[in-house]
């Protein structure tokens, strides 16, 4: 380990910040019409920084600093790239959807990259009260950006439930965090560790459920997951696909962080262990039973959403380099995946004003494009062979299987058959469906490369996952 | 007559109340139907939090003893109380936002969005 280097370390987050705070200065100083650079602006930083964070992935050093405040390693800097992946993505695919905003599009970007901030820190931090900051700061943004379309009721009422859910939800992370203080002296993850001995006492296994109920929060673990169709309806489409992806990545990233570091006594293992095995458990089995009544298409996608979340957890369950692995290449496909599908809903949303699975009836006839990449996302989320998604679910499941945790792959293995079907039922209505009376929909610009290239990223690691899951490999090993 | 200097609050005491404030805080939000009061309810919880930080910081070390001891509770509060601060102003524009739309402040008519 390598100390603290500031240009080694923290180039990227820099980077982010700073095109932050230049993109709400544009918003604010330049005239409405000679706003349009400010997507492109977005655009070209983030790649740039996207490209420096995968050469930091490849070549970057470990480093460490402020005593394993804020950690420097492959694991943090491949859910850095996947961060800014998506923020790209979703960037790339909000234009026209930006455009139409009556007001305030400066600062959307602005509150994007603040919550892409956010995430990046919560990677990155090896101690509680910078997981917190991180976290806070990611969901802060996340309120606004939520309740963007001021006017429209609907969006505002969604953010207003996810503050109030959501500062209740860091509440109860932080009393958990201040227990776990009080019981160590420490916040630093690796002491935390060192000191929370073998045995299991009432306070620190309240501790234990607090956090592990805060976080459950933000990844939508079942008995926690109620704020999240409400507010996937909500809010504008691209906000609802980056909170979709990159909150719950980010949310994982912390998890598996503190799990790996501070469970790893045998008393706390045990009882961690049955903890997330009861809630990935329910996670996949009631996520996946409600998805299938579902007639609104975001409502559809964040039940899915909730259920990929219970697949991801059966990873962190076994607790190996190779569950982790699974975990992290599943997560990083469903960035793909995921995309593909809300880049067609917010077209859909774009042009038809509306998210039910009923506007799509006929997509086929009206944009043959859309619909296809429609298709290869929902059978990716399903995991259906040639595409990325079965990969990613056989690693997860054989990573358990493999430690032993035959039920929940067996559970997760049969709810994931029980998925293709409410998934199909969306093919269904975009090909059979009649769409007599609805408008067609072009598709074109920067949208459509989106919808491209996450359709091609998605079947080309289905074809030839090697690539991608040597990187999970190193990253995954870099925690053990 | 009593000598009130040889009274002392133990650690236990300040929990105590660090975990009514959490458990009042945690029933308004439950029970509150007025946004505003759930607001107030959040911040007693994060208060709560404050109070357990502040109160282990001041028990973990023994002052006299220790020269160099560490004031990570003291600074997770601070940290607390600016984050619970920039919640809030989200909180009340948002708060704004919907009385403008709706002319209304009261939970049980946020019911646009439901399954």
């Amino acid at each position: 380990m390598v100390e603290f280097n500031f240009a080694t370390v923290l180039t990227p987050e820099i980077a982010i910040a700073v095109l932050s705070l230049i993109l709400l200065a544009i918003g604010l100083l330049i005239p409405a019409g000679a706003r349009k650079g400010m997507m492109p602006l977005t655009v070209f930083s983030l790649l740039g920084v996207l490209g420096y964070t995968l050469y930091d992935f490849f070549y970057g050093q470990e480093a460490a600093f402020l005593g394993g405040m804020y950690m420097h390693d492959q694991f943090a800097v491949y859910f850095k790239v996947l961060f800014l992946a998506a923020a790209l993505l979703v960037v790339l695919s909000s234009g026209g959807y930006v455009q139409k905003l009556p007001k305030h599009r400066g600062e959307f970007y602005a509150l994007l990259l603040a919550a892409t901030l956010g995430m990046m820190l919560m990677a990155g931090a090896g101690e509680l009260i910078t997981i917190y900051v991180g976290l806070e700061l990611m969901t802060i943004s996340f309120y606004i950006l939520v309740a963007y379309l001021a006017d429209d009721a609907r969006s505002s009422e969604a953010g207003i439930k996810y503050l109030v859910l959501g500062a209740t939800s860091s509440a109860i992370l932080l009393y958990g965090i201040s227990l776990i203080y009080g019981l160590t002296g420490s916040t630093q993850l690796v002491e935390v560790a060192g000191r929370l001995g073998g045995e299991l006492t009432p306070a620190s296994l309240l501790a234990t459920v607090f956090l592990l109920a805060g976080l459950g929060f933000k990844i939508s673990l079942v008995p926690f997951h109620l704020w999240g169709p409400d507010i996937y309806e909500g809010a504008p489409t691209p906000v609802t696909a980056f909170l979709a992806i990159a909150s719950k990545a980010a949310a994982f990233a912390v998890l598996i962080r503190v799990y790996l570091l501070t469970m790893n006594s045998q008393a706390f293992s045990a009882t961690g262990q049955t903890l997330l095995l009861v809630l990935a458990a329910i996670t996949m089995i009631v996520g996946n039973l409600i998805a299938i009544p579902q007639t609104n298409l975001k409502r559809l996608l964040a039940y899915s959403s909730i259920a990929q979340a219970g697949y991801l957890m059966v990873g962190i369950i076994a607790e190996s380099t190779a569950g982790i692995k699974g975990v992290l290449f599943y997560a990083m496909i469903y960035v793909f995946a995921n995309m593909g599908a809300f880049a067609v809903a917010t077209l859909i949303d774009e042009k038809q004003g509306s998210s039910e699975i009923k506007d799509l009836a006929g997509l086929w006839r009206r944009s043959p494009l859309a619909t296809v990449v429609m298709t290869a996302s929902l059978l990716s989320l399903a995991g259906i062979p040639p595409l990325a998604g079965f990969v990613g679910k056989f690693y997860l499941f054989s990573a358990a299987m493999d430690q032993g945790y035959v039920a929940i792959a067996y559970i997760g293995f049969v709810m994931s058959m029980i998925s293709v079907y409410y998934y199909l039922s969306v093919v269904k209505v975009m090909f059979l469906a009649e769409g007599e009376g609805l408008p067609d929909v072009p598709v074109h610009g920067a949208i459509k490369f989106t919808m491209v290239f996450t359709m091609l990223i998605t079947i080309a690691i289905g074809l030839y996952p090697t690539p991608l899951a040597q990187m999970a490999i190193a990253a995954a090993q870099s925690l053990f | 007559m009593m000598n009130l200097s040889n009274l002392s609050v133990g650690l236990s005491t300040y929990l105590l109340v660090g975990a009514m404030l959490f458990c009042l805080g945690l029933y308004g939000v439950l029970a509150k139907r007025n946004i505003i009061a759930l607001l107030m309810s959040i911040e007693l919880m994060l208060n709560a939090v404050n109070i357990n930080f502040v109160a282990f910081n001041r028990f973990l070390w023994n002052q006299k003893i220790d020269v160099h001891y560490l004031l990570t509770g003291h600074v997770a509060a601070i940290f607390v109380i600016v984050v619970a601060a920039a919640e809030v102003a989200v909180g009340l524009a948002l708060i704004i936002t919907i009385y403008r739309n709706r002319r209304s402040t009261n939970v049980d008519e946020l019911n646009w969005l439901k399954w």
